[in-house]
């Protein structure tokens, strides 16, 4: 359960744009990868739209046919969907209650607090057999 | 014979298998092939009442079974069926 995250820099590069292009509204989208002995190395993002009706400074939804895609392209590439990334705009990378209520075991949780004109941190979550998140090791990657 | 995907938090339960394959004429058939070839998903594929649960949907193709027949939506052979959970959260403040 102590996987270590390692990213391609596309995919991080990704998400820190992502979250910035969205502010001050979140983002969201999925993270593409292999399982590996170290843990999970991440080589793809796909973003995709917000669904949440309403506002969506503080909330996000995917599209169920958004998800639907997501899963063919994982089998159709030989990669894994690994988990789901998404902003918290002027928020800690911290899972809120609402993070919490819908996750799912497995994935891993990428949250990008975002302030305007910077991405201040991104931290992982994954959640475990008891239900709580923990957090996930993120090796940050260099600029490729 | 009609091919599942499975969606990746539900493999642990699969032995990490993506895919289910079951020759069934109907969506409840296949659910119910798929949850006794791995018991360990039944709980998470069906609420106590033995319904669906809420925030778990089921398309055929590209479609919601909730615009088809549901449960009783008919499987032609080589139908994809895909399980699909909710995907959704955001910070801690009210809007």
């Amino acid at each position: 359960m102590n996987d270590v995250l390692t990213f391609e820099f596309e995919p991080w590069k990704v998400v820190e744009a992502e979250a910035l292009r969205a502010f001050p509204n979140e983002c969201c989208g999925f993270l593409f990868g292999q399982m590996t002995e170290q843990g999970r190395h991440f080589t793809e993002a796909m973003p995709v739209e917000n669904a949440q009706t309403g506002d969506q400074r503080r909330r996000f939804a995917i599209d169920q046919r958004d998800y639907l895609r997501a899963e063919r392209h994982a089998l159709a590439s030989g990669t894994t969907l690994l988990g789901i990334y998404h902003s918290h705009p002027r928020h800690p990378a911290v899972p809120s209650i609402h993070d919490l209520r819908v996750a799912l075991p497995f994935f891993s949780y990428l949250i990008a607090s975002t302030y305007p004109g910077r991405v201040e941190r991104v931290r992982s979550w994954q959640l475990n057999e008891a239900g709580r998140f923990f957090e996930e090791p993120l090796h940050i990657p260099s600029h490729g | 014979m009609a091919n599942l995907i499975i969606p990746t938090p539900l493999r642990k339960f699969t032995g990490g298998a993506a895919t289910f394959n079951a020759d069934t004429p109907t969506v409840a058939g296949l659910l119910q092939a798929l949850a006794e070839a791995h018991p360990g998903l039944q709980p998470h594929l069906y609420d106590a009442d033995g319904a669906l649960r809420h925030f778990i949907r089921v398309y055929v193709g590209d479609e919601d079974i909730e615009a088809l027949d549901g449960v009783a939506t008919a499987l032609a052979p080589n139908t994809e069926v895909s399980i699909i959970p909710a995907i959704a959260g955001g910070t801690s403040d009210p809007s």
